[in-house]
């Protein structure tokens, strides 16, 4: 059989592991897809590459594409979103420096409890705290936005952008307090000794969106058929993943020098959420703190769509409602139903719904009966309600 | 009369930086400083209020530029923006090519130009030298193998180097191979026989 050759940007992140499965393990191969897996510096290259026709997709920070939509990036052809490709996976890290502090002022360092860990880190700091996230655009600057505000910072926070790789360094010159960054670049700055970490991603929102699978939009609307393929061989990927007994292989495959480059005891941390949070090698076990497939970890809803733009358009001085609207057109959930319904992917009875209202699992009407959602609560109580009106 | 346009180039490597300098002379007269060293990148872009800062597409401190890009207002200043919004495809061979530019909002683009063309034919000029280089390497790769590969043959089988050489172009040409891979396959197992 000929294969169909596709280039596919990542960047060398944990969750990046769909492409790498997909492409190491033959689920791409399965369907008729050569995968040649172009490794990025920079998101921004992730993004230019992709608009240039350079790559035929991308693994992208979910708000990205939304940005684009915004009109906060250059000028490029149309990206759609067509799943997500992870949940979660993000850490919030603190200085040793902040670290000792809360330690004398008997903080527990729990791990879960966003709520009591806000608190303390507000006096602890006096509110002033400058934090490192790795794009404008990304879930981590949504966590850190919410968090912060709900826990008693105001004007005393800057959140600034610094590449993965180098938030280690960073912190270790003092350019930024604190951060939130996807692994393994969190447990590597514990690694060093630079950081503690304070918080899971899902300890302040339970279902943060992290990465997605991103291409032109003409590509995704002209080239069906090869845009289904690659979809169903990513989602079998994650379905992959999400076997527990598979993690450590996992970690094993991203570690490689191809990848990630690190040793995989430091990149499973990340997959099995057993994490040690502070240089001194305290073990916190943080269960679900990544998903690739389990509870429709994959279907782009709508009104998350809403939800990132919302929040962005009030953070650059846009209109609100119309960056909703042009948010929710490029997540795909047309496509979604349409070249995952074959590989037996269960689908939503809606594309859209209220978000933060679910603390536990919860089951839902879909095409097979009724599946269940993850929980999607943010740590305050906080609920969103897309424009349902389409 | 318009003032002299400044340039920032971000570029660790410093023989790059000087010929990327040396394109941008020929094309104008501009003020231009190179940053080798990007820690605290933003704090010194915002020091020195370039019209326009070049940068490897690839370099992970692009997304730095990014955030001054989106949270400058177009009155200040340092106000970066990308490349020059109504020329796709200029934008589209500056990508090709492995080179951004962040550009002031306003920049009259008959400014611009000039500037990112110069950019442009440098950069490509060191994809094509970094291509060069990784043909020259694998290239000196296989000569090594056959090397080897002959010199099994030759022992193995009594035979002279250019009888071996012979033999393995002949495999080669049967299997529909290339003769680096057939001296491949047989470096390989001959390393598992002895």
């Amino acid at each position: 059989m000929n294969l169909v050759r596709l280039r596919l940007g990542y960047v060398p992140l944990t969750d990046a592991a769909p492409l790498i499965v997909a492409h190491e393990l033959g689920f791409a191969a399965e369907e008729g897809l050569e995968l040649d897996l172009v490794r990025v510096g920079a998101w921004a290259q992730s993004r230019d590459l992709l608009g240039a026709g350079v790559i035929d997709a991308a693994h992208m920070l979910v708000p990205m594409p939304i940005a684009q939509r915004l009109g906060l990036g250059p000028a490029l052809p149309e990206f759609d979103l067509v799943m997500f490709l992870s949940v979660g996976g993000q850490a919030v890290a603190v200085s040793e420096a902040i670290a000792e502090k809360l330690r004398n002022n008997g903080f527990a360092f729990d791990f879960a409890d966003a709520h009591s860990a806000g608190l303390a880190l507000c006096a602890a700091t006096g509110g002033r705290l400058r934090v490192g996230v790795p794009f404008p655009f990304s879930t981590q600057a949504e966590l850190v936005w919410h968090w912060l505000g709900a826990s008693g910072f105001a004007d005393g926070v800057e959140v600034v952008t610094v590449p993965p790789p180098m938030m280690a360094d960073a912190m270790e010159a003092g350019e930024v307090d604190a951060f939130c960054v996807g692994e393994p670049w969190a447990s590597f700055a514990v690694e060093r000794g630079i950081a503690s970490l304070l918080l899971p991603g899902r300890a302040i929102w339970a279902s943060p969106p992290e990465k997605g699978l991103v291409l032109r939009k003409s590509m995704a609307e002209d080239q069906p058929e090869v845009t289904g393929r690659l979809m169903r061989a990513v989602w079998r990927a994650g379905r992959w993943l999400d076997v527990a007994e598979n993690r450590g292989t996992a970690a094993e495959i991203l570690s490689q020098g191809a990848y990630l480059n690190l040793s995989s005891e430091l990149t499973e941390r990340g997959l099995t959420g057993r994490m040690l949070v502070s240089p001194a090698g305290e073990l916190r076990v943080a269960p679900d703190f990544i998903a690739f497939h389990s509870g429709a970890a994959t279907f782009p809803w709508k009104s998350l769509a809403a939800l990132i733009a919302r929040r962005i358009a009030l953070r650059h001085g846009l209109p609100v409602d119309p960056a909703m609207r042009q948010a929710m057109a490029c997540f795909r959930t047309d496509l979604y139903r349409q070249h995952l319904r074959q590989a037996g992917a269960d689908l939503p009875g809606a594309s859209a719904k209220v978000e933060g209202t679910l603390t536990h699992p919860h089951a839902v009407a879909s095409e097979h009966g009724r599946m269940i959602l993850r929980p999607d609560a943010f740590f305050d109580g906080h609920m969103f309600e897309p424009p349902f009106d389409r | 009369m318009d003032k002299r346009l400044s340039i920032i180039v971000v570029e660790r490597d410093h023989e790059r930086a000087i010929r990327i300098v040396d394109g941008l002379r020929e094309a104008g007269d501009y003020h231009i400083q190179v940053i080798a060293d990007e820690s605290g990148l933003a704090r010194r872009i915002a020091e020195h209020r370039p019209d326009i800062v070049l940068i490897d597409l690839a370099n992970p401190s692009r997304d730095i530029l990014e955030a001054i890009a989106v949270a400058s207002g177009p009155t200040e200043r340092p106000v970066a923006m990308f490349v020059d919004r109504s020329d796709e495809q200029l934008t589209r061979a500056a990508i090709e090519a492995g080179v951004s530019a962040y550009v002031v909002d306003g920049l009259r683009p008959e400014r611009i130009k000039p500037v990112l063309d110069a950019a442009i034919a440098r950069f490509h000029m060191f994809q094509r030298m970094r291509a060069e280089l990784a043909a020259t390497k694998a290239a000196l790769e296989e000569r090594k193998i056959i090397d080897r590969a002959k010199a099994i043959l030759m022992k193995a089988r009594g035979i002279d180097e250019e009888a071996a050489y012979a033999l393995l172009r002949k495999t080669a040409m049967d299997q529909g191979k290339r003769v680096a891979d057939i001296a491949q396959q047989l470096v390989l197992a001959a390393g598992l026989l002895t």
